[in-house]
Protein backbone atom coordinates (compact mmCIF):
# COMPACT_ATOMS: atom_id res chain seq x y z
CA UNK A 1 0.00 0.00 0.00
CA UNK A 2 1.38 3.46 -0.55
CA UNK A 3 0.87 6.11 1.69
CA UNK A 4 2.09 8.90 0.55
CA UNK A 5 0.30 11.83 1.29
CA UNK A 6 -2.15 10.27 3.75
CA UNK A 7 -0.31 12.07 6.77
CA UNK A 8 -3.43 13.53 8.21
CA UNK A 9 -5.41 10.51 8.59
CA UNK A 10 -2.74 8.12 9.45
CA UNK A 11 -1.36 10.95 12.22
CA UNK A 12 -4.55 10.54 14.70
CA UNK A 13 -5.60 7.15 13.52
CA UNK A 14 -3.12 5.33 15.88
CA UNK A 15 -4.37 7.33 18.65
CA UNK A 16 -7.90 6.55 18.15
CA UNK A 17 -7.14 2.63 17.93
CA UNK A 18 -5.07 2.81 21.10
CA UNK A 19 -8.05 4.59 22.78
CA UNK A 20 -10.64 2.04 21.09
CA UNK A 21 -8.02 -0.76 22.72
CA UNK A 22 -8.22 1.02 25.96
CA UNK A 23 -11.92 1.07 26.22
CA UNK A 24 -12.25 -2.63 25.24
CA UNK A 25 -9.52 -3.48 27.45
CA UNK A 26 -10.36 -1.40 30.93
CA UNK A 27 -13.61 -3.59 32.34
CA UNK A 28 -11.62 -6.68 31.63
CA UNK A 29 -8.16 -5.16 33.65
CA UNK A 30 -10.50 -4.06 36.22
CA UNK A 31 -12.00 -6.89 36.74
CA UNK A 32 -8.51 -8.91 37.24
CA UNK A 33 -6.81 -6.30 39.36
CA UNK A 34 -9.65 -6.16 41.45
CA UNK A 35 -10.30 -9.69 42.24
CA UNK A 36 -6.82 -9.18 44.45
CA UNK A 37 -8.27 -6.45 46.23
CA UNK A 38 -8.65 -6.66 49.89
CA UNK A 39 -11.43 -3.99 50.43
CA UNK A 40 -13.86 -4.94 47.45
CA UNK A 41 -14.49 -4.03 44.00
CA UNK A 42 -14.30 0.04 43.47
CA UNK A 43 -12.14 2.29 45.31
CA UNK A 44 -8.93 3.76 43.50
CA UNK A 45 -6.11 3.09 43.81
CA UNK A 46 -6.51 -0.78 44.81
CA UNK A 47 -4.40 -1.58 47.86
CA UNK A 48 -3.83 -4.25 50.28
CA UNK A 49 -3.43 -7.23 47.00
CA UNK A 50 -4.53 -10.84 48.65
CA UNK A 51 -5.43 -14.31 47.72
CA UNK A 52 -8.13 -14.57 49.84
CA UNK A 53 -10.96 -14.01 47.37
CA UNK A 54 -9.96 -17.21 45.02
CA UNK A 55 -9.13 -19.05 48.08
CA UNK A 56 -13.01 -18.17 49.43
CA UNK A 57 -13.74 -19.07 45.70
CA UNK A 58 -12.32 -22.34 46.01
CA UNK A 59 -14.36 -23.30 49.23
CA UNK A 60 -17.62 -22.07 47.78
CA UNK A 61 -19.40 -25.07 47.16
CA UNK A 62 -22.66 -23.19 45.14
CA UNK A 63 -20.28 -22.04 42.07
CA UNK A 64 -18.36 -25.27 41.43
CA UNK A 65 -21.95 -26.87 41.63
CA UNK A 66 -23.23 -24.18 38.98
CA UNK A 67 -19.84 -24.12 36.90
CA UNK A 68 -20.41 -28.55 36.78
CA UNK A 69 -23.68 -27.43 35.68
CA UNK A 70 -22.53 -25.47 32.84
CA UNK A 71 -19.76 -27.68 31.52
CA UNK A 72 -22.13 -30.71 31.69
CA UNK A 73 -24.83 -28.26 29.99
CA UNK A 74 -22.41 -26.95 27.14
CA UNK A 75 -20.81 -30.69 26.56
CA UNK A 76 -24.67 -31.45 25.90
CA UNK A 77 -25.70 -28.53 23.45
CA UNK A 78 -22.76 -28.89 21.76
CA UNK A 79 -23.49 -32.92 21.26
CA UNK A 80 -26.61 -31.84 20.11
CA UNK A 81 -25.83 -28.65 17.75
CA UNK A 82 -23.40 -31.06 16.10
CA UNK A 83 -25.52 -34.08 15.59
CA UNK A 84 -28.34 -32.27 13.87
CA UNK A 85 -26.34 -29.45 12.84
CA UNK A 86 -23.81 -30.98 10.62
CA UNK A 87 -26.42 -32.77 8.93
CA UNK A 88 -28.28 -29.56 8.51
CA UNK A 89 -24.79 -28.02 6.65
CA UNK A 90 -24.63 -30.91 4.32
CA UNK A 91 -28.37 -31.04 3.62
CA UNK A 92 -28.62 -26.97 2.81
CA UNK A 93 -25.25 -27.85 0.73
CA UNK A 94 -26.77 -30.41 -1.68
CA UNK A 95 -30.40 -31.65 -0.97
CA UNK A 96 -33.54 -30.03 -2.55
CA UNK A 97 -36.45 -30.23 -0.42
CA UNK A 98 -39.93 -28.24 0.05
CA UNK A 99 -39.41 -25.97 2.96
CA UNK A 100 -35.59 -25.44 2.46
CA UNK A 101 -35.35 -21.87 2.26
CA UNK A 102 -37.93 -21.44 5.75
CA UNK A 103 -35.65 -24.06 7.00
CA UNK A 104 -32.51 -21.90 6.22
CA UNK A 105 -34.07 -18.91 7.81
CA UNK A 106 -35.22 -20.64 10.57
CA UNK A 107 -32.29 -22.66 11.70
CA UNK A 108 -30.43 -18.67 11.61
CA UNK A 109 -33.02 -17.35 13.46
CA UNK A 110 -31.95 -17.86 16.86
CA UNK A 111 -28.40 -16.17 16.16
CA UNK A 112 -29.89 -12.98 14.65
CA UNK A 113 -33.28 -12.69 17.16
CA UNK A 114 -32.86 -11.14 20.63
CA UNK A 115 -32.00 -14.21 22.85
CA UNK A 116 -34.84 -13.24 25.08
CA UNK A 117 -37.85 -13.98 22.41
CA UNK A 118 -36.03 -17.62 21.46
CA UNK A 119 -35.98 -18.41 25.39
CA UNK A 120 -39.71 -17.30 26.00
CA UNK A 121 -40.90 -18.92 22.56
CA UNK A 122 -39.42 -22.25 24.25
CA UNK A 123 -40.69 -21.78 27.64
CA UNK A 124 -44.23 -21.92 26.64
CA UNK A 125 -42.98 -24.84 24.35
CA UNK A 126 -42.60 -26.68 27.57
CA UNK A 127 -45.51 -25.11 29.61
CA UNK A 128 -47.73 -26.54 26.70
CA UNK A 129 -45.95 -29.92 26.67
CA UNK A 130 -46.39 -30.42 30.39
CA UNK A 131 -42.35 -30.58 30.27
CA UNK A 132 -40.53 -29.78 33.86
CA UNK A 133 -38.24 -27.52 33.45
CA UNK A 134 -34.32 -28.42 34.70
CA UNK A 135 -31.26 -28.64 32.99
CA UNK A 136 -32.47 -30.72 30.53
CA UNK A 137 -34.69 -27.61 29.00
CA UNK A 138 -31.76 -25.26 29.11
CA UNK A 139 -29.76 -28.18 27.30
CA UNK A 140 -32.28 -28.86 24.69
CA UNK A 141 -32.57 -24.78 24.48
CA UNK A 142 -29.01 -24.35 24.03
CA UNK A 143 -28.23 -27.44 21.60
CA UNK A 144 -31.24 -26.08 19.08
CA UNK A 145 -30.33 -22.18 19.20
CA UNK A 146 -26.80 -22.88 18.45
CA UNK A 147 -27.20 -25.47 15.40
CA UNK A 148 -26.72 -22.28 14.00
CA UNK A 149 -23.12 -21.68 14.80
CA UNK A 150 -22.70 -25.55 13.90
CA UNK A 151 -24.57 -25.24 10.73
CA UNK A 152 -23.05 -21.75 8.93
CA UNK A 153 -19.31 -23.37 10.14
CA UNK A 154 -19.63 -26.61 8.64
CA UNK A 155 -21.67 -24.82 5.45
CA UNK A 156 -18.49 -22.60 5.43
CA UNK A 157 -16.56 -25.54 5.38
CA UNK A 158 -18.28 -27.19 2.74
CA UNK A 159 -17.95 -24.79 0.19
CA UNK A 160 -14.42 -25.15 0.24
CA UNK A 161 -14.08 -28.91 0.13
CA UNK A 162 -13.48 -30.63 -3.27
CA UNK A 163 -16.66 -32.60 -4.14
CA UNK A 164 -14.25 -34.80 -6.42
CA UNK A 165 -12.62 -36.53 -3.52
CA UNK A 166 -16.04 -37.73 -2.20
CA UNK A 167 -16.94 -38.86 -5.58
CA UNK A 168 -13.83 -40.54 -5.91
CA UNK A 169 -14.85 -42.32 -3.06
CA UNK A 170 -18.12 -43.35 -4.22
CA UNK A 171 -16.63 -44.63 -7.61
CA UNK A 172 -14.23 -46.52 -5.70
CA UNK A 173 -17.09 -48.53 -4.12
CA UNK A 174 -17.27 -46.87 -0.38
CA UNK A 175 -20.42 -47.03 0.28
CA UNK A 176 -22.22 -43.24 1.72
CA UNK A 177 -21.62 -44.21 5.09
CA UNK A 178 -17.95 -44.86 5.09
CA UNK A 179 -17.49 -41.79 1.91
CA UNK A 180 -18.93 -39.53 5.11
CA UNK A 181 -16.62 -40.78 8.22
CA UNK A 182 -13.48 -40.91 6.20
CA UNK A 183 -13.58 -38.33 3.67
CA UNK A 184 -16.67 -35.55 4.02
CA UNK A 185 -15.63 -35.96 7.96
CA UNK A 186 -11.94 -35.58 7.98
CA UNK A 187 -12.34 -32.58 5.51
CA UNK A 188 -14.63 -30.84 7.78
CA UNK A 189 -12.56 -31.21 10.78
CA UNK A 190 -11.61 -27.65 11.27
CA UNK A 191 -14.77 -26.33 10.54
CA UNK A 192 -16.13 -29.08 12.86
CA UNK A 193 -13.56 -28.35 15.93
CA UNK A 194 -13.97 -24.58 15.47
CA UNK A 195 -18.16 -24.89 15.61
CA UNK A 196 -17.66 -27.21 18.72
CA UNK A 197 -15.39 -24.97 20.40
CA UNK A 198 -17.32 -21.89 19.80
CA UNK A 199 -20.94 -23.52 20.71
CA UNK A 200 -18.86 -24.87 24.04
CA UNK A 201 -18.17 -21.22 24.88
CA UNK A 202 -21.31 -19.54 24.07
CA UNK A 203 -23.44 -21.73 26.16
CA UNK A 204 -20.80 -21.25 28.92
CA UNK A 205 -21.87 -17.82 28.75
CA UNK A 206 -25.54 -18.51 28.13
CA UNK A 207 -27.87 -16.36 29.94
CA UNK A 208 -30.95 -15.13 28.04
CA UNK A 209 -32.49 -18.48 27.01
CA UNK A 210 -31.20 -20.07 30.47
CA UNK A 211 -33.18 -17.15 32.32
CA UNK A 212 -36.59 -18.67 31.14
CA UNK A 213 -35.74 -22.31 30.63
CA UNK A 214 -33.84 -22.68 34.42
CA UNK A 215 -35.09 -25.01 37.18
CA UNK A 216 -34.03 -25.16 40.58
CA UNK A 217 -29.85 -25.97 39.46
CA UNK A 218 -28.05 -22.78 38.24
CA UNK A 219 -26.27 -22.65 35.66
CA UNK A 220 -22.65 -20.58 36.29
CA UNK A 221 -24.20 -17.05 34.86
CA UNK A 222 -27.39 -17.50 36.39
CA UNK A 223 -25.11 -18.11 39.60
CA UNK A 224 -23.37 -14.74 39.12
CA UNK A 225 -26.45 -12.85 38.13
CA UNK A 226 -28.26 -14.35 41.13
CA UNK A 227 -25.57 -13.26 43.34
CA UNK A 228 -24.85 -9.76 41.97
CA UNK A 229 -28.64 -8.87 42.66
CA UNK A 230 -27.19 -9.88 46.53
CA UNK A 231 -24.58 -7.14 46.34
CA UNK A 232 -20.89 -8.11 45.35
CA UNK A 233 -17.80 -9.33 46.41
CA UNK A 234 -14.75 -10.07 44.38
CA UNK A 235 -15.51 -13.35 44.09
CA UNK A 236 -17.03 -12.63 41.23
CA UNK A 237 -13.88 -11.20 40.21
CA UNK A 238 -12.15 -14.38 41.08
CA UNK A 239 -14.17 -16.87 39.12
CA UNK A 240 -15.03 -14.35 36.03
CA UNK A 241 -10.82 -13.92 36.05
CA UNK A 242 -10.31 -17.80 36.07
CA UNK A 243 -12.91 -18.44 33.20
CA UNK A 244 -11.07 -15.70 31.11
CA UNK A 245 -7.82 -17.64 31.66
CA UNK A 246 -9.75 -20.57 30.50
CA UNK A 247 -11.36 -18.63 27.25
CA UNK A 248 -8.27 -17.05 26.32
CA UNK A 249 -6.32 -20.59 26.41
CA UNK A 250 -8.92 -22.27 24.15
CA UNK A 251 -8.32 -19.21 21.71
CA UNK A 252 -4.74 -19.18 21.47
CA UNK A 253 -4.97 -23.28 21.02
CA UNK A 254 -7.88 -23.15 18.52
CA UNK A 255 -5.68 -20.27 16.99
CA UNK A 256 -2.28 -21.86 16.70
CA UNK A 257 -4.29 -24.78 15.24
CA UNK A 258 -6.02 -23.25 13.07
CA UNK A 259 -2.58 -21.24 11.78
CA UNK A 260 -0.85 -24.77 11.45
CA UNK A 261 -3.76 -25.78 9.13
CA UNK A 262 -4.16 -22.71 6.85
CA UNK A 263 -3.99 -19.15 7.57
CA UNK A 264 -7.32 -18.17 8.52
CA UNK A 265 -8.92 -14.99 10.44
CA UNK A 266 -11.20 -16.18 14.00
CA UNK A 267 -14.03 -18.20 13.89
CA UNK A 268 -15.62 -15.83 15.71
CA UNK A 269 -15.34 -12.97 13.13
CA UNK A 270 -16.31 -15.72 10.48
CA UNK A 271 -19.55 -16.43 11.94
CA UNK A 272 -20.60 -12.95 12.16
CA UNK A 273 -19.68 -12.69 8.16
CA UNK A 274 -21.15 -15.32 7.32
CA UNK A 275 -24.67 -14.61 9.37
CA UNK A 276 -24.54 -11.21 7.88
CA UNK A 277 -24.96 -12.04 4.52
CA UNK A 278 -27.87 -14.49 5.49
CA UNK A 279 -26.59 -17.74 4.56
CA UNK B 1 -24.43 -37.62 -7.16
CA UNK B 2 -25.64 -38.37 -4.07
CA UNK B 3 -28.79 -40.96 -3.70
CA UNK B 4 -32.57 -40.10 -2.64
CA UNK B 5 -31.40 -42.43 0.96
CA UNK B 6 -28.62 -40.57 2.14
CA UNK B 7 -30.36 -36.85 1.10
CA UNK B 8 -32.92 -38.11 3.58
CA UNK B 9 -30.93 -39.36 5.71
CA UNK B 10 -29.39 -35.96 6.19
CA UNK B 11 -32.43 -33.90 5.67
CA UNK B 12 -35.27 -35.65 7.78
CA UNK B 13 -33.24 -34.99 11.28
CA UNK B 14 -32.34 -31.81 11.38
CA UNK B 15 -35.70 -30.88 9.76
CA UNK B 16 -38.35 -32.63 12.46
CA UNK B 17 -35.67 -31.19 14.99
CA UNK B 18 -35.89 -27.78 14.00
CA UNK B 19 -39.54 -28.02 13.19
CA UNK B 20 -40.73 -29.24 16.45
CA UNK B 21 -38.01 -26.70 18.59
CA UNK B 22 -38.31 -24.03 16.76
CA UNK B 23 -40.94 -23.74 14.42
CA UNK B 24 -43.29 -24.51 16.64
CA UNK B 25 -42.11 -22.35 19.92
CA UNK B 26 -42.13 -19.46 17.30
CA UNK B 27 -45.68 -20.28 16.50
CA UNK B 28 -46.71 -20.73 20.00
CA UNK B 29 -45.60 -17.16 20.32
CA UNK B 30 -47.71 -16.14 17.61
CA UNK B 31 -50.68 -17.64 19.13
CA UNK B 32 -49.98 -16.41 22.72
CA UNK B 33 -50.26 -13.08 21.16
CA UNK B 34 -53.58 -13.33 20.13
CA UNK B 35 -54.78 -15.09 23.47
CA UNK B 36 -55.43 -13.64 26.98
CA UNK B 37 -55.52 -14.29 30.92
CA UNK B 38 -58.72 -15.06 32.90
CA UNK B 39 -58.64 -12.90 36.43
CA UNK B 40 -57.86 -16.33 38.07
CA UNK B 41 -54.88 -16.29 36.18
CA UNK B 42 -55.80 -18.86 33.51
CA UNK B 43 -54.39 -18.64 30.03
CA UNK B 44 -57.85 -17.85 27.71
CA UNK B 45 -57.39 -19.85 24.25
CA UNK B 46 -59.94 -17.58 22.34
CA UNK B 47 -58.85 -15.28 19.73
CA UNK B 48 -58.52 -11.35 20.05
CA UNK B 49 -56.62 -8.28 19.39
CA UNK B 50 -56.61 -7.01 23.06
CA UNK B 51 -53.13 -7.39 23.52
CA UNK B 52 -52.07 -5.51 20.85
CA UNK B 53 -54.47 -2.67 21.21
CA UNK B 54 -53.31 -2.32 25.06
CA UNK B 55 -49.57 -2.67 23.96
CA UNK B 56 -50.69 0.23 21.38
CA UNK B 57 -52.60 2.24 23.70
CA UNK B 58 -50.50 2.09 27.22
CA UNK B 59 -48.37 4.76 27.13
CA UNK B 60 -45.31 3.16 28.94
CA UNK B 61 -45.02 0.52 26.30
CA UNK B 62 -45.01 2.58 23.41
CA UNK B 63 -42.34 4.79 25.46
CA UNK B 64 -39.75 1.82 26.81
CA UNK B 65 -40.10 0.60 23.24
CA UNK B 66 -38.85 4.40 21.52
CA UNK B 67 -36.31 4.55 24.36
CA UNK B 68 -35.00 1.22 23.60
CA UNK B 69 -34.52 2.09 20.06
CA UNK B 70 -32.98 5.51 20.68
CA UNK B 71 -30.72 3.41 22.99
CA UNK B 72 -29.85 1.48 20.35
CA UNK B 73 -29.18 3.72 18.05
CA UNK B 74 -27.00 5.89 19.99
CA UNK B 75 -25.16 1.98 20.72
CA UNK B 76 -24.97 1.76 16.88
CA UNK B 77 -23.74 5.28 16.62
CA UNK B 78 -20.82 5.22 18.71
CA UNK B 79 -19.97 1.68 17.68
CA UNK B 80 -19.50 2.91 14.52
CA UNK B 81 -17.45 5.89 15.43
CA UNK B 82 -15.32 3.11 17.35
CA UNK B 83 -15.26 0.71 15.27
CA UNK B 84 -14.62 2.32 11.48
CA UNK B 85 -11.80 3.99 11.76
CA UNK B 86 -10.29 0.92 14.01
CA UNK B 87 -11.01 -1.47 10.79
CA UNK B 88 -9.68 1.09 8.29
CA UNK B 89 -6.38 1.93 10.63
CA UNK B 90 -6.27 -2.02 10.78
CA UNK B 91 -6.55 -2.83 7.35
CA UNK B 92 -4.77 -0.12 5.50
CA UNK B 93 -2.30 1.30 7.86
CA UNK B 94 -1.32 -1.13 10.53
CA UNK B 95 1.05 -2.92 8.59
CA UNK B 96 2.79 -5.98 10.34
CA UNK B 97 1.00 -5.57 12.84
CA UNK B 98 -2.58 -6.21 11.87
CA UNK B 99 -3.14 -9.77 12.63
CA UNK B 100 -1.96 -8.83 16.36
CA UNK B 101 -4.57 -5.95 16.65
CA UNK B 102 -7.42 -7.85 14.91
CA UNK B 103 -6.85 -10.98 17.72
CA UNK B 104 -7.23 -7.67 20.40
CA UNK B 105 -10.53 -6.85 18.73
CA UNK B 106 -11.62 -10.52 19.14
CA UNK B 107 -10.37 -11.40 22.91
CA UNK B 108 -12.86 -9.52 24.43
CA UNK B 109 -15.74 -11.34 22.65
CA UNK B 110 -14.99 -14.05 24.57
CA UNK B 111 -15.10 -12.55 27.96
CA UNK B 112 -18.95 -13.20 29.18
CA UNK B 113 -20.85 -10.76 28.43
CA UNK B 114 -22.47 -10.41 31.93
CA UNK B 115 -19.02 -10.47 33.44
CA UNK B 116 -18.47 -7.48 31.49
CA UNK B 117 -21.41 -5.84 32.11
CA UNK B 118 -20.54 -6.03 35.75
CA UNK B 119 -17.19 -4.93 35.44
CA UNK B 120 -18.45 -1.53 33.73
CA UNK B 121 -20.91 -1.96 37.06
CA UNK B 122 -18.28 -1.84 39.63
CA UNK B 123 -16.30 0.95 37.50
CA UNK B 124 -18.93 3.53 37.17
CA UNK B 125 -20.77 3.06 40.71
CA UNK B 126 -20.64 6.09 43.27
CA UNK B 127 -18.03 4.11 45.26
CA UNK B 128 -16.68 2.68 42.01
CA UNK B 129 -13.20 2.90 40.52
CA UNK B 130 -13.92 5.76 38.45
CA UNK B 131 -15.86 8.11 41.16
CA UNK B 132 -12.68 7.07 43.76
CA UNK B 133 -10.15 7.72 40.74
CA UNK B 134 -11.81 11.09 40.38
CA UNK B 135 -11.71 12.02 44.23
CA UNK B 136 -7.99 10.64 44.51
CA UNK B 137 -6.94 12.99 42.04
CA UNK B 138 -9.08 15.78 43.47
CA UNK B 139 -11.31 16.63 40.36
CA UNK B 140 -13.98 15.93 42.34
CA UNK B 141 -14.80 16.14 46.33
CA UNK B 142 -18.31 13.81 45.53
CA UNK B 143 -19.10 10.90 43.65
CA UNK B 144 -20.73 11.69 40.50
CA UNK B 145 -23.93 9.96 40.68
CA UNK B 146 -24.70 10.21 37.17
CA UNK B 147 -22.56 7.12 35.70
CA UNK B 148 -24.59 4.49 36.96
CA UNK B 149 -28.18 3.78 36.85
CA UNK B 150 -28.68 6.08 33.84
CA UNK B 151 -29.48 5.22 30.22
CA UNK B 152 -25.99 6.64 29.79
CA UNK B 153 -24.65 3.57 31.68
CA UNK B 154 -26.72 1.31 29.36
CA UNK B 155 -25.00 3.10 26.19
CA UNK B 156 -21.76 2.88 27.47
CA UNK B 157 -21.91 -0.60 28.31
CA UNK B 158 -23.31 -1.84 25.52
CA UNK B 159 -20.61 -0.07 23.15
CA UNK B 160 -18.50 -1.56 24.54
CA UNK B 161 -20.38 -4.92 24.33
CA UNK B 162 -20.89 -4.41 20.36
CA UNK B 163 -18.23 -2.20 19.06
CA UNK B 164 -16.56 -5.63 18.08
CA UNK B 165 -19.66 -6.69 16.07
CA UNK B 166 -19.68 -3.60 13.96
CA UNK B 167 -16.09 -3.77 13.48
CA UNK B 168 -15.96 -7.09 12.10
CA UNK B 169 -18.05 -6.97 9.01
CA UNK B 170 -16.63 -3.53 8.31
CA UNK B 171 -12.82 -4.88 8.57
CA UNK B 172 -13.93 -7.51 6.54
CA UNK B 173 -15.59 -5.32 3.49
CA UNK B 174 -12.22 -3.30 3.80
CA UNK B 175 -10.31 -6.29 3.66
CA UNK B 176 -12.11 -7.18 0.04
CA UNK B 177 -11.39 -3.84 -1.71
CA UNK B 178 -8.90 -4.54 -4.38
CA UNK B 179 -5.99 -2.75 -3.24
CA UNK B 180 -5.19 -1.46 -7.52
CA UNK B 181 -8.74 0.53 -7.26
CA UNK B 182 -6.61 2.73 -4.25
CA UNK B 183 -3.74 3.20 -6.17
CA UNK B 184 -4.74 3.90 -9.14
CA UNK B 185 -7.52 6.22 -7.28
CA UNK B 186 -3.64 7.44 -5.98
CA UNK B 187 -2.28 7.29 -9.52
CA UNK B 188 -4.75 9.23 -11.19
CA UNK B 189 -4.27 12.67 -8.55
CA UNK B 190 -7.34 11.62 -6.16
CA UNK B 191 -5.93 13.24 -2.83
CA UNK B 192 -5.91 10.46 0.39
CA UNK B 193 -9.02 12.42 1.55
CA UNK B 194 -10.72 12.23 -1.87
CA UNK B 195 -9.89 8.53 -2.18
CA UNK B 196 -11.41 7.52 1.08
CA UNK B 197 -14.66 9.48 0.29
CA UNK B 198 -14.88 8.53 -3.22
CA UNK B 199 -13.42 4.89 -3.09
CA UNK B 200 -12.95 3.21 -0.08
CA UNK B 201 -15.97 4.78 1.81
CA UNK B 202 -18.44 3.41 -0.67
CA UNK B 203 -17.07 0.11 -1.16
CA UNK B 204 -17.55 -0.71 2.72
CA UNK B 205 -21.17 0.62 2.92
CA UNK B 206 -22.10 -3.37 2.74
CA UNK B 207 -20.48 -4.05 5.93
CA UNK B 208 -21.33 -0.86 7.66
CA UNK B 209 -25.30 -1.80 7.41
CA UNK B 210 -24.02 -5.27 8.00
CA UNK B 211 -21.89 -3.69 11.91
CA UNK B 212 -25.02 -1.01 11.83
CA UNK B 213 -27.93 -4.16 11.85
CA UNK B 214 -25.73 -6.34 14.27
CA UNK B 215 -25.39 -3.24 17.25
CA UNK B 216 -28.49 -2.03 16.42
CA UNK B 217 -30.49 -5.52 16.55
CA UNK B 218 -28.52 -7.01 19.43
CA UNK B 219 -28.93 -4.00 21.70
CA UNK B 220 -32.58 -3.47 21.23
CA UNK B 221 -33.29 -6.64 22.52
CA UNK B 222 -31.08 -6.68 26.13
CA UNK B 223 -32.03 -7.14 29.06
CA UNK B 224 -29.46 -8.03 31.29
CA UNK B 225 -27.45 -4.35 30.77
CA UNK B 226 -30.27 -1.94 31.93
CA UNK B 227 -31.12 -4.24 34.57
CA UNK B 228 -27.80 -4.66 36.17
CA UNK B 229 -26.55 -0.55 35.07
CA UNK B 230 -29.96 0.82 34.06
CA UNK B 231 -31.79 1.67 37.03
CA UNK B 232 -35.43 3.01 36.40
CA UNK B 233 -34.69 5.87 33.85
CA UNK B 234 -32.95 3.06 31.98
CA UNK B 235 -35.44 0.51 31.53
CA UNK B 236 -35.60 -1.32 28.04
CA UNK B 237 -38.52 -2.85 26.13
CA UNK B 238 -37.30 -6.19 27.05
CA UNK B 239 -37.12 -5.72 30.32
CA UNK B 240 -41.30 -5.26 30.42
CA UNK B 241 -41.22 -8.72 28.24
CA UNK B 242 -39.74 -9.86 31.40
CA UNK B 243 -41.44 -8.71 33.97
CA UNK B 244 -44.73 -9.92 31.58
CA UNK B 245 -43.87 -13.11 32.23
CA UNK B 246 -42.20 -12.98 35.90
CA UNK B 247 -44.42 -11.18 38.56
CA UNK B 248 -46.90 -9.39 36.50
CA UNK B 249 -47.53 -12.82 35.26
CA UNK B 250 -49.44 -11.84 31.68
CA UNK B 251 -47.96 -14.05 28.69
CA UNK B 252 -50.10 -13.19 26.33
CA UNK B 253 -49.00 -9.49 26.67
CA UNK B 254 -45.62 -10.23 26.54
CA UNK B 255 -46.07 -12.53 23.86
CA UNK B 256 -47.42 -9.64 21.84
CA UNK B 257 -44.44 -6.66 22.54
CA UNK B 258 -42.25 -9.79 21.81
CA UNK B 259 -43.79 -10.06 18.20
CA UNK B 260 -44.10 -6.64 17.64
CA UNK B 261 -39.98 -6.59 18.38
CA UNK B 262 -39.83 -9.70 16.19
CA UNK B 263 -41.23 -8.17 13.14
CA UNK B 264 -39.05 -4.67 13.97
CA UNK B 265 -36.32 -7.07 14.31
CA UNK B 266 -36.57 -9.11 10.75
CA UNK B 267 -37.87 -5.88 9.05
CA UNK B 268 -34.80 -4.27 9.68
CA UNK B 269 -32.38 -6.89 8.62
CA UNK B 270 -34.25 -7.79 5.37
CA UNK B 271 -34.22 -3.93 4.94
CA UNK B 272 -30.33 -3.80 5.51
CA UNK B 273 -29.72 -6.97 3.54
CA UNK B 274 -31.26 -5.42 0.26
CA UNK B 275 -29.23 -2.22 1.15
CA UNK B 276 -26.47 -4.54 1.06
CA UNK B 277 -27.24 -6.39 -2.19
CA UNK B 278 -27.91 -3.01 -3.61
CA UNK B 279 -24.32 -1.30 -2.29
CA UNK B 280 -22.18 -4.63 -3.27
CA UNK B 281 -20.39 -4.55 -6.28
CA UNK B 282 -19.85 -7.91 -6.80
Amino acid sequence: MSNNGSVHMSRWLPWHAIAVFAFLYLPIVTLVVYSFNRSGVGGFPPHNLTLDWYRMLFSDYAIWTSVLNSVLVAFSAMAISLAFGIPAALALDRANFPGKALFRRLVLLPLILPGIITGLSLLMLFRQADVKLSLVTIVLGHGTALISVATTEVFAGLQKLDRAQEEASLDLGANYWQTFCRVTIPNLRLSIIGAALLIFTLSMDEIAVSFFLIGRDNTLPLEIWGRLRRGITPEINAISSIIFLFSLAAIVTWYHLRLSAEAKPGIAAELVETAAQGD
Amino acid sequence: MFSRAYRAVITLPPTLWVAVLLLVPYTLLFCYSFWSVSPSQAIVHSWTLDNYREFFRVNVYLQTLFRSMWIAARVTFFSLLLGYPLAYYLSFHAGKRKDLFYQLVIIPLWVSYLVRAYAWKTILGSDGVLNTLLQYVHLTKHPVEFLLYSPFAVVLTLTHIYTPFAFLPIYASLEHIPRNLVEASHDLGGSPFQTFWRVIFPLSIPGVLAGATFAFVLSLGDFLAPLLLGGPSGIMISNIVVSLFGAAYNWPLGAAISLCMLVLVVGLLFLSEKLEKKWSFR
